[in-house]
């Protein structure tokens, strides 16, 4: 049996609160299903499961805070899953089961009585949920969900008391989408945390470094210029793959500092700083940077960026960035100075893309310039290796084709 | 596609990326960027979403025009009655 607990959501987070279960006992799950939704200072964060199994138990109630580790559900790993009894009825008898003990639900059918496999292969047909049959009806006849209810009958079987609480206690409207959990006050203690915790304990030192990104600007436009809108590429997602690629020559800027020590990574998990609409900031992280074609790079940047602004970032991409990079697009300043997100050692920053007097080829000419900044961390390393990071970068930035 | 649909359609479009903004007090002739914050990936939503409602294709190229509201709405009528008398 294994436990699921509350993550650590970053360096600064001790606590979070339990606002919503997607799974309940008898599920099936599989790594990186998002099965609960947890409020943090930096919003509601979708929770990823890494152990697969079946969820034999819900150990934390709704809307209750508890520390990071803290065990929030059991989960009985493949090798030890139960299997179904062989005469099990069909389970079309939706009658609450009686006993008090941990309660069992059927599986999907039809289980042969010594399946070496389970359905982990369908995890959305999930197993049926144990509710009375007036609650069924009344669910049914006012389009509740009943996985959105928890039950207080025998065996955490849904009552129809506890649908009319839950259609008592939802407004309508709101029932599908989940709220926006974004309190500014909140973010901001967050942020205030993290970046005091940066300023005590990292020794930065900063490089800026000037680069003509007209290369990448026209290339760019001759690509785009056949796509439609879904598939069209930003500048920064050249930029965040050219930061990626680089790491694998840099590997000292791609890692942890952790109890006195460098932990480099090998996965380059590029944390991307995305600025919320009216105030506050996340960096979650886009997985696998290097290794994605800039189309997949580009799409999954479309897809963090939204979700991060609607709230939904999931656990994996608040834990994981190996490094962050933070652009200020097309608007804003030339330059940008960084402050490192522990426990990382390394930010690097893009101003906005100027147009300014240039030499090519022993002539002046107006060409496309942005300024990158590293903030590097001395603990790890120097000035003269941060120096040959970003002229990596700048060199990779150069020939677009082959980012 | 009507005049007011499509005004009605970019209002509704730029709504999704600025819920919190009252279009009404936003200058027509504004740099969209600037009078309601989007960055470039609000903005290539923007488009992308607009591309899919009209069924107008916006070539990159074209972006310049459609910084302002009263640019963006009068882009998309012209382009709108172009591919009517082709």
């Amino acid at each position: 049996m294994a436990e699921f607990s509350m993550p650590s959501l970053g360096a600064d987070m001790e606590a979070g609160t339990l606002v919503e279960w997607l799974v309940k006992p008898g599920d099936w799950v599989k790594r990186g299903d998002i099965v609960a939704v947890v409020e943090t200072q930096k919003g509601a964060i979708e929770i990823e499961v890494y152990q697969p199994g079946q969820i034999e138990k819900l150990l934390v109630d709704l809307h209750s805070t508890v520390p990071v580790g803290t065990a929030l559900a059991l989960i009985r790993t493949e090798g030890e899953a139960k299997v179904p009894a062989a005469a099990a009825p069909p389970p079309a008898a939706p009658t609450p089961p009686t006993a008090p003990a941990p309660f069992t639900v059927a599986m999907p059918p039809p289980a042969p009585p010594v399946a070496p496999t389970h359905p982990l292969a369908a995890p959305g047909v999930a197993a049926r949920i144990a509710a009375s049959p007036a609650a069924r009806r009344l669910a049914e006849q006012r389009g509740v969900d009943l996985s959105a209810i928890s039950g207080s009958g025998p065996g955490g079987a849904i009552t129809s008391t506890d649908v009319e609480r839950h259609l008592a206690a939802t407004p309508a409207p709101a029932e599908k989408k989940r709220a926006l959990w974004l309190d500014p006050a909140a973010m901001r203690a967050a942020i205030a945390a993290a970046m005091a915790r940066s300023k005590r304990e990292i020794p930065h030192y900063y490089l800026e470094h000037q680069i003509d990104v007209t290369p990448c600007e026209r290339w760019l436009a001759d690509k785009n210029a056949m796509l439609p809108p879904d598939d069209r590429l930003l500048i920064g997602a050249l930029a965040l793959k050219a930061v990626a690629l680089a790491l694998r020559r840099f590997p000292a800027f791609n890692g942890f500092y952790r109890d006195n020590k460098f932990e480099p990574s090998k996965a380059v998990h590029v944390g991307v700083a995305i600025a919320i609409r009216g105030g506050g900031l996340a960096a979650p992280a886009l997985h696998e940077t290097d290794q994605l074609p800039l189309d997949d790079l580009m799409s999954g940047l479309r897809d963090l960026v939204q979700r991060t602004r609607a709230g939904r970032i999931r656990s994996s991409e608040m834990s994981d960035p190996t490094i962050t990079v933070s652009s200020l697009g097309e608007r804003g300043v030339e330059v940008l100075y960084g402050i490192i997100y522990p426990p990382q050692v390394a930010i690097v920053g893009f101003g906005k893309v100027v147009t300014r007097p240039w030499v090519v080829d022993g002539a002046i000419g107006p060409r496309s310039v942005v300024t990158m900044t590293l903030a590097g961390d001395h603990r790890v390393t120097d000035g003269h290796a941060g120096a040959l990071f970003l002229a990596e970068i700048g060199k990779l930035l150069q020939e677009p084709e082959k980012l | 596609m009507s005049e007011t649909k499509l005004q009605r359609i970019v209002q509704e479009e730029l709504n999704n990326i600025a819920p919190e903004v009252d279009l009404a007090t936003v200058d027509p002739a504004a740099d969209l960027r600037e009078a309601i914050d989007i960055d470039s990936m609000d903005f290539l939503n923007l488009v992308t979403a607009l591309h899919h409602r009209t069924g107008i294709e916006i070539p990159e190229i074209d972006y310049p025009k459609l910084i302002t509201l009263s640019g963006m709405v009068a882009y998309l009528e012209a382009r709108l009655k172009s591919a009517k008398t082709l």
